[in-house]
């Protein structure tokens, strides 16, 4: 049995070692940074993580709701979501998904939004799979030289 | 995006027998279904069928049904058996000119793009969002 909760600051090191492993870069600094900003700091602002009946975290997710981000209208945005490798396919991300888009829509939003590398096959196809679609907007990039 | 007759039959044919794993179908229902002829589903159905995405009967009233994983294959896995695979396409004349390689980079996102779409719609995820699986 998997239960969401909004993260807290001792969940820091789980985060931290979670990404880090499913990433291949530690970022202990970037989430330390990330969780204060967003467990427990405004409304508009959530980070869930997703645990297991014994207390051991398996997943969590972070986003917030924007207005005018790029132009458009405000709508929750997903900065971050991971699950534990062991624990996909039980439904942990989409249960995630669903618990920040519950509390996006509880906060007006109407659309919910992120941006994926067109080449991470698994996340695209997750997003989908959560009904997503392409959006309004394309991203645009250029090398610095 | 243009895909040739054969892809979208072969699209067709899968998403219609992944509908309902447990069904069977002729060659000749799923022709009259798309409205083609059973000619032009016969070699499609081959090409699912070797590729482990179908499997047929054998005989008049031997039917098809539908073997693979709705949450695992991709529209990409079967547009790949009909398309050419990217860059294994032969050089257009004018491609290396300095005009020519600038309008290939387009060309090249717009492939990269649609590829990756492509790629992220499982059968499961279309059929549930046409509410018809």
């Amino acid at each position: 049995m998997i239960a969401i909760r909004p993260a807290e600051p001792a969940d820091l090191s789980a985060i931290s070692a979670l990404d880090a492993r499913l990433t291949g870069q530690a970022k202990a600094v970037y989430w330390q940074e990330t969780l204060a900003r967003y467990a427990g700091g405004p409304p508009e602002r959530h980070f869930l993580v997703a645990e297991t009946s014994r207390g051991a975290l398996v997943g969590f997710v972070a986003g917030e709701v924007r207005a005018w981000e790029f132009g458009q209208p405000p709508a929750g945005w997903v900065f971050a979501i991971q699950v534990d490798p062991k624990a996909r396919l039980e439904g942990v991300g989409s249960a995630l998904f669903e618990a920040l888009a519950l509390r996006f829509k509880a906060q007006g939003v109407t659309h919910v939004r992120t941006l994926v590398d067109r080449k991470d096959h698994l996340i695209l196809s997750f997003f989908r799979a959560q009904g997503m679609v392409a959006g309004p907007s394309l991203q645009l990039d250029k090398e610095l030289s | 995006m243009k895909l040739q007759t054969a892809t979208r039959l072969g699209l067709y044919a899968t998403l219609e027998l992944a509908r309902d794993p447990a069904q069977t179908l002729s060659s000749a229902d799923l022709a009259e279904r798309f409205g083609v002829s059973t000619h032009s589903l016969a070699k499609v159905l081959g090409t699912l069928s070797a590729a482990g995405l179908v499997q047929g009967g054998r005989g008049a009233s031997g039917g098809y049904r539908f073997t693979g994983n709705r949450r695992r294959v991709t529209l990409m896995d079967i547009v790949a058996l009909f398309e050419p695979a990217p860059g294994s396409r032969a050089k257009e004349p004018g491609e290396d000119t300095e005009i020519g390689a600038a309008l290939q980079r387009v060309l090249t996102e717009i492939d990269e793009i649609a590829e990756a779409t492509l790629r992220s719609v499982s059968l499961e995820t279309l059929l549930g969002s046409s509410r018809v699986g």
